[in-house]
């Protein structure tokens, strides 16, 4: 007891500096909790329980499982950084609103042990984990994670597949698509009233969470805009070319995972270049990967890895825009 | 004379709170002598003074007592008169042990006639007020502490076109050359004519903030209708703005090579302080004995900005100004983004005491042992355009040599990165360690080369 | 099945030819070593301590083959090593002791208490940079592990904030010693046993104010001992280990506590 006293008496010691601007990891996961909360309301209100469902299922075994795995591998329990519930929010985001529980734990199993705490946890994984976890669930079972079951609100013409898969088969079987990409459409597509996975069909509400994330200094605009821009320009070249047999630059935008990838997934802080120039470039590889990867591609969509692959170059893309030091030599 | 606001951008910096209001309208108060002096040998960049009286010698204000020993050294005098009680090594501010005075004030402040005035300064040789300069103990007061007459004599191959007087600090807290600027601005502007008499440069440059308007109108009323050579550059409030390098750069887009001098581009920074020790010790023949520190944070009953003695105690000034209200957690010596930590109230004001800050339990940050996750926000930070991230992980595994080739040399431990980084990695102290590791590795090399050499 | 067969044949056969130029590649690009630096290499620990003060034991066994260093050099072998090697060389075996890694300072947690609180690099050379260490006392063991750190084989565990070597585990590399920011740890013979568990070279107040075990340099030690077996260096007594000192008596003696008997670990 008498020890403790003299400790409280005690000053603090440390190397400057002895101020700080008060940001920690936590609130950082704090804020994208919070930027995904309009694209999950709209979720919500297009696929009803099945959302909440796997909203729930992912967020509650990624966390359940970092504690576990962290206990097992004799690390202290380090759920308090949220960093779990982002991964478990995104992996959600990532599935089709039918799949079954199950699964979704799989996926939650891959994310989190696999790609993040057998790399040594939150800051060392070379992957993005709910991707890593997306990934693995698509590979293993491509039917359930290609059924896009319960769309409400939408009429007949578009229930079996997303826009992206309609558009790869007919394009594939030679024929025309079986819709007009009109303002109507473009309306519906922004709002969110389609096929999909159950985080990445409104743009409007991805939009905003993005805007906030920009406003709380969480992202960087680069990433989105250099993103969301390659894709347009790619697909407008191909569209130019042949109007016939290539979806113009919007739908390549609206529809698909795009706009939650690049906001929510390539900007992910760990797995993408620290520089600004660095950001860039991730941004124009994963544009041009998505639509390669989209055009020719065995798979319509094409966000999940381009991304993972920009993520395995990151360490690269850092080390050749490292900055040139204050005062160093012109080379 | 022109006002203007600084052309070129820094990389990096950061806005810390800068809690000024504290101390900004706090007039310099003169302290009372302490009952004990504890004057350390060194207060400078450089080789430690050597201590030249013994136990129970007479000293009087101003008189030698620490001899410089070496070219890189600085003088020390002593800051009153009265009785030398006891010479022996003590711990510094900085943690490093020092021979130390022990002076017992005679209350008379009788100052000694060691050093004749030269009041005709302008018409007097260069060397001469050189001499007097560094025969007066000068050095840098901002905080490295640089001995200013090694500082205003660069080698022949290095022409000095460009003084700028440094009355930016930036540091959050400290106002101590803020009141200097208010309440000394004529004293100040002699100061820079004479180091611009010195180093025969044609342009002045003097450095405020735009956080101070008042000191910026002080020294252009000071300055009155001096010609186009002399400027008075405002800087944006963005810290690290007092950093010589960078505030070279933001005045005159003048890059200093990495691990070069402001010499090298024709550069001689001083801070305001010093500006005013130099033009007392030139003018009135006064070695440095005093300075003005700011003495402030939360738990303080009043803060203010002192003029103390060298060697008196931190606990005599924080008496000074009216104790501690509740619980001190941390205490620093300097501000808060490169001060250092104190484990005690025993330290003394050295040439360098910029001010003295008392932190409550709810100001500390502390630092985490947790991974980095790679934002980036360090490296947007950085005003050297360093990557603390990278350069932490290369340093936590203890690879030096990879460090080393990241330039960690060229990091001014500024503390941007360690203000900024969401995991509250220690960054800076990675740095330092870094440093002084890489610093080792380098003089063994010279001395393996020179042995080479020799053989 | 057809498939199958013509997959397995192209994958074998390109298996087969990679391992052939391999087996050729080995053979014709081989960097000619003397056979005996092998054999000598199989004697030697392979710690790669550095304490033979070659860069690793391939270099210091190729130093004992070319240039025909001593082969008692290998502290971690210790003389059953230097033996071997001894028989394997056709050389006489030179004397060779055995040698452990001390530390000199008795100061844990209780005893030599700390002045502030330390926030940043759990690393000893790190915490000493700030403000010059937290403990009290500037000479003592800071205890934040670095020695244990760098051990190759994890004979220095961290016990009640002070750095403790497991004697029968160390195998005398010294690198801790190279760690150390203090200069604490010294390599002696194993077979001493008395040692004076301070480093503090302050007056016997100021040592006293820091710890409750520190030597207060009253030289009571040096008087006593036999032959100079322990020389006062300043306020602080320490022993010559190159001489013999069984003295037990020193340690009731010793007003500061510090002097200790350890076991015999020839």
């Amino acid at each position: 007891m008498s020890e403790e006293t003299n400790n409280s008496q005690q000053y603090v010691v440390s190397s400057s500096p002895h101020t700080h601007s008060g940001a920690s990891v936590r609130n950082i996961m704090l804020d994208v909790i919070i930027a995904t909360i309009p694209a999950m309301l709209m979720s919500f209100w297009f696929f009803g329980f099945n959302a909440f469902r796997l909203i729930a299922v992912c967020v509650i075994s990624c966390v359940i499982i970092e504690a576990l795995c962290r206990k097992a591998m004799g690390r202290n329990v380090g759920i308090t950084d949220l960093s779990a519930v982002v991964t478990g929010i995104l992996l959600a985001f990532n599935l089709p609103p039918g799949l079954p529980s199950w699964m979704a734990v799989v996926g939650s199993f891959f994310a989190i042990v696999i790609a993040k705490q057998l790399f040594g946890g939150i800051g060392y994984n070379p992957f993005n984990p709910a991707l890593i976890g997306r990934v693995v669930l698509l590979i293993s079972f491509t039917g359930p994670m290609t059924t896009w079951s319960s769309w409400q609100a939408g009429p007949d013409m578009i229930t079996t597949a997303t826009p992206l898969g309609i558009v790869k088969m007919a394009f594939a079987a030679g024929q025309k698509v079986p819709f007009c990409f009109d303002s109507i459409m473009i309306k519906r597509f922004f709002i969110g009233d389609i096929n999909g996975c159950i985080g990445e069909v409104s743009t409007a509400a991805l939009l905003a969470g993005g805007i906030y994330l920009l406003m709380r200094r969480c992202i960087s605009w680069h990433v989105p805009v250099f993103y969301a821009g390659t894709v347009a320009v790619f697909s407008g070249i191909l569209w130019k070319i042949n109007p016939a047999l290539n979806m113009p630059p919007s739908f390549h935008i609206l529809a698909g995972g795009l706009v939650l990838g690049a906001i929510f997934m390539a900007t992910d802080m760990v797995t993408t270049p620290v520089t600004k120039k660095g950001l860039i470039i991730f941004g124009i590889g994963c544009g041009i990967l998505t639509m390669i990867i989209r055009k020719w591609g065995g798979y319509p969509e094409g966000v999940s890895f381009a991304i993972l692959l920009m993520n395995a170059v990151t360490p690269l893309i850092n080390k050749a825009t490292r900055p040139r030091v204050f005062g160093a030599k012109k080379s | 004379m022109k006002t203007y606001k600084a052309q070129y951008k820094i990389a990096g910096g950061v806005h810390p709170e800068y809690h000024k209001e504290l101390t900004r309208d706090k007039g310099i108060e003169i302290m009372p002598l302490p009952p004990l002096l504890h004057v350390y040998m060194s207060q400078h960049l450089g080789a430690h003074a050597k201590p030249i009286l013994k136990k129970g010698d007479k000293v009087l204000r101003g008189q030698l007592i620490g001899e410089s020993t070496g070219f890189v050294s600085a003088a020390v005098h002593a800051p009153t008169s009265g009785t030398v009680k006891n010479i022996e090594e003590t711990r510094t501010a900085a943690g490093t042990f020092t021979q130390t005075v022990e002076i017992e004030p005679d209350g008379q402040d009788q100052w000694t006639s060691s050093l004749t005035p030269i009041s005709n300064w302008e018409s007097t040789d260069s060397k001469v007020l050189l001499n007097a300069i560094a025969a007066a103990g000068i050095t840098g007061m901002g905080g490295a502490g640089f001995p200013s007459h090694v500082k205003l004599s660069p080698p022949s191959g290095k022409p000095i076109d460009t003084i700028i007087i440094n009355g930016a600090e930036c540091e959050p807290f400290l106002t101590a050359d803020y009141r200097l600027m208010l309440e000394h601005a004529a004293e100040i502007w002699e100061g820079a004519r004479i180091i611009s008499k010195i180093l025969g440069a044609k342009n002045i440059r003097i450095a405020i903030e735009d956080n101070k308007p008042e000191a910026i109108s002080a020294m252009e009323k000071a300055i009155g209708t001096a010609d186009d050579s002399v400027h008075i550059v405002i800087l944006p409030t963005e810290y690290p703005h007092g950093a010589e390098k960078q505030q070279i750069f933001a005045i005159t887009g003048r890059q200093v090579p990495s691990g070069g001098l402001p010499m090298d581009v024709g550069v001689v920074v001083q801070n305001v302080g010093t500006a005013l020790a130099i033009r007392d010790a030139v003018v009135n023949g006064h070695p440095l004995t005093e300075r003005v520190t700011t003495v402030t944070g939360l738990p303080l009953a009043q803060p203010k900005n002192v003029m103390a003695r060298i060697g008196t105690p931190y606990s005599d000034l924080i008496k000074f100004c009216g104790g501690i209200n509740g619980v001190a957690a941390k205490i620093i010596s300097g501000g808060p983004m490169m001060g250092l930590a104190q484990s005690s109230l025993d330290a003394t004001i050295t040439k360098t005491t910029s001010g003295i800050l008392v932190l409550p339990a709810k100001a500390v940050t502390f630092y985490e042992a947790m991974p980095c996750i790679s934002c980036g926000r360090c490296v947007e930070a950085c005003p050297v355009n360093l990557m603390p991230c990278d350069l932490s992980q290369m340093l936590e595994a203890e690879d030096y040599e990879a460090a080393r080739d990241c330039n960690v040399m060229d990091c001014v431990e500024c503390g941007c990165c360690a203000y900024e980084c969401p995991a509250h990695r220690p960054l800076v102290q990675y740095m330092r360690q870094g440093k002084a590791r890489v610093s080792a590795k380098i003089l063994e090399e010279k001395a393996k080369q020179a042995g080479k050499e020799k053989k | 099945m057809n498939i199958i067969v013509i997959t397995l044949l192209v994958i074998g056969g390109i298996g087969l030819v990679c391992g052939i130029l391999l087996a050729l590649a080995a053979n014709f690009l081989a960097i000619k070593e003397d056979p005996r630096v092998e054999k000598l290499l199989e004697i030697l620990p392979n710690a790669n301590c550095g304490s033979c003060s070659f860069a690793g034991c391939a270099d210091y066994a190729k130093a004992i083959i070319v240039d025909g260093v001593a082969i008692n050099m290998c502290t971690p072998g210790g003389p059953d090593i230097a033996k071997r090697l001894a028989a394997f060389m056709g050389v006489e075996l030179q004397a060779m002791e055995r040698k452990v890694a001390i530390i000199l300072c008795g100061g844990d947690k209780e005893k030599a208490p700390r002045r502030s609180t330390y926030n940043g690099i759990a690393d000893c050379t790190a915490a000493n940079a700030v403000d010059g260490g937290d403990k009290i006392c500037r000479y003592g063991c800071l205890g934040y592990g670095s020695c244990s750190r760098v051990c190759p084989v994890g004979a220095i565990e961290i016990s009640n904030d002070l750095a403790v070597v497991h004697e029968d585990l160390c195998i005398g590399c010294g690198l801790c010693a190279k760690t150390c920011p203090r200069g604490l740890i010294k390599i002696i013979p194993a077979k001493r046993t008395i040692h004076v568990l301070c480093s503090s070279k302050d007056k016997g107040p100021v040592v006293k104010k820091a710890c409750k075990v520190g030597c207060i340099g009253c030289s009571i030690c040096s008087k006593l001992a036999p032959n100079e077996a322990i020389k006062m260096d300043g306020f602080l007594a320490r022993v010559d280990y190159t001489k013999d000192l069984e003295n037990i008596e020193l340690v009731e003696k010793c007003p500061g506590k510090c002097i200790i008997k350890k076991h015999d670990l020839k």
